[in-house]
This record gives structure tokens, C-alpha cells and sequence, in this order.
């Protein structure tokens, strides 16, 4: 996470839980603050402070595709926390 | 005169929907006379699981993702083994033992083709499809099943898994 300075920007991120991930944050959605400049990785940590018990194995889709954890996140992206998948 | 039709780009269709799946309507789909081989795979609700017996199962997904996934699998899976098309569907919603919960019809000009393509694409929607499954059993409860986390935690491209099967679990259709 890049270094928080009084003038730094933020920004909202919308972030939507599925499956077990909604039972454990209580919620389907819910936002959070960050940083300008912060990543998928910066917030999957900044998650597993605020939300206790949250599993391992976690990825994370930003606008509809899984997302590298370099990602640069951004006001506005579709961000979806995806725990391990069991279709078929 | 007439001469053999040269390899196209696979023409595909992905849905998810709580609809209820009807095999011949993806039979259909796929139907070309170019094709020679005409495949059919159901995954379907057992009863038994880990000896818990199963009354229901409910999926859920993220839809809007899921289905632009699922259309990415069956396209990057018939791409690498020539298949013609590819008509692919998963099920959301309450399913009962017995119902299918996905479908997945292939046509090629050869069954080597369909065979391939099809198990590829079953392959990769569980171990990448935004798909999650809850049992409810006759004993009482209810629990989301152990999945499989998507590979590279965040991204990174799973690599060709071409006729590679993968680990068959107890979870496994």
C-alpha cells in the first residue's frame, strides 16, 4: 500500500461477497476506503483485518475477470471477493 | 462441386439461469451437417455425498461473471481442440437430486474433438466458474461445500490444461 499522507486521495470501493464469504461478512456488499494507487492485493489485506475468520484461497474479480494482485484498483471497478468455486 | 469447409472460429453459447436444463434444446444448438460428432455431457445431483444424504442443493453464482467465464472456457477449450461449437449451461438456484446442474453440448467434424473439448470445458468450470454449491441434508443442516480456490489466487492464467483430467475428488460429478 503506497504510504498515507495527509494529502493523499482516497478511494470507494464497492466490494460484493458470495456464498460462504456473505455469511462470515454479514453482508453482500459493502464499501471500503482506500488509498489512491492501492491494489487488489492491498485490499484483500486490508479485508482479512476487517473481517475476522475470512478463509484462505480467496481471489478476486475486478469488472467480471479475475484480477492480478497488482492490479490498480479504481472508483467505479466491479470488485467481487470469490471464494473457492464449486460448480459443476 | 464442393470442397470440404475450412476450419472456422468456434461459434459458442454460455448461460447460467435458475431455468431448468433441456438436453435436447443444447443438443440442437450445436447440430451443424458439417459436424460429424455430436456430444452431450449432464452433470446431475447425486443423493449420496461424502455419506450425507442429500435432499437439496442450492447454487448460487455471480451471474453476470459466470456467464462471460463460462463463454470464455467453452471458446478457449474448443479453440485448442478444433471443436465447431459449443452450447454450455449451469443452473442456479434450488436443484433436487437427480436434476441437472450443468450441460454442455459439442459438435465437431470428429469425436476425438468433442470428446476433448467437452471434458476440458466440465474440468474448467469447477475449477474456475464463480459458482458455489450449499447441501441440505435429511439428517438436518446444511453447509457451502469445500470448493476448489481459483488457481493463482488472483489471476494468474491457469496455463492450457489440454486432455489433462484433473484430480477426481469426492465432490466430483
Amino acid at each position: 500500500m503506497s504510504p498515507a499522507s495527509p494529502r493523499t486521495a482516497t478511494i470507494g470501493v464497492q466490494v460484493r461477497f458470495f456464498a460462504l464469504l456473505r455469511d462470515r461478512a454479514g453482508c453482500a456488499e459493502r464499501s471500503f476506503e482506500m488509498p489512491a494507487e492501492s491494489t487488489v492485493a492491498d485490499l484483500l489485506e486490508l479485508l482479512e483485518r476487517e473481517i475476522p475468520g475470512l478463509p484462505s484461497g480467496l481471489a478476486v474479480a475486478v469488472d467480471r475477470a479475475y484480477a492480478p494482485p497488482g492490479l490498480e484498483l479504481r472508483d467505479g471497478h466491479e470488485v467481487a471477493l470469490i471464494p473457492p468455486v464449486s460448480g459443476g | 462441386m464442393t470442397s470440404p469447409p475450412a476450419q472456422r472460429p468456434p461459434v459458442v453459447e454460455a448461460d447460467v439461469s435458475p431455468d431448468p436444463i433441456d438436453p435436447s434444446s443444447l443438443v440442437e444448438r450445436v447440430g451443424h451437417p458439417d459436424d460429424g460428432a455430436v456430444l452431450l455431457f449432464l452433470g446431475t445431483v447425486r443423493t449420496w455425498n461424502r455419506e450425507r444424504e442429500v435432499t437439496a442443493l442450492e447454487y448460487e453464482a455471480y451471474g453476470a461473471m459466470a456467464r462471460e467465464e463460462l463463454a470464455e472456457i467453452a471458446r478457449e477449450a474448443a479453440e485448442r481442440h478444433g471443436a465447431s461449437r459449443v452450447a454450455a449451461v449451469h443452473r442456479t438456484g434450488a436443484l433436487r437430486p437427480g436434476q441437472a446442474s450443468v450441460g454442455i453440448a459439442v459438435a465437431a467434424v470428429h469425436r476425438d474433438a468433442a470428446y476433448r473439448t467437452s471434458r476440458e470445458v466440465i474440468e474448467e468450470v469447477k475449477r474456475r466458474l464463480p459458482v458455489w454449491k450449499k447441501e441440505s441434508y435429511a439428517d438436518g443442516g446444511s453447509a457451502w461445500l469445500d470448493g476448489h480456490p481459483v488457481a493463482g489466487r488472483a489471476g494468474e492464467p491457469t496455463g492450457p490444461t489440454a486432455g489433462a483430467a484433473g484430480p477426481a475428488g469426492e465432490d466430483e460429478a
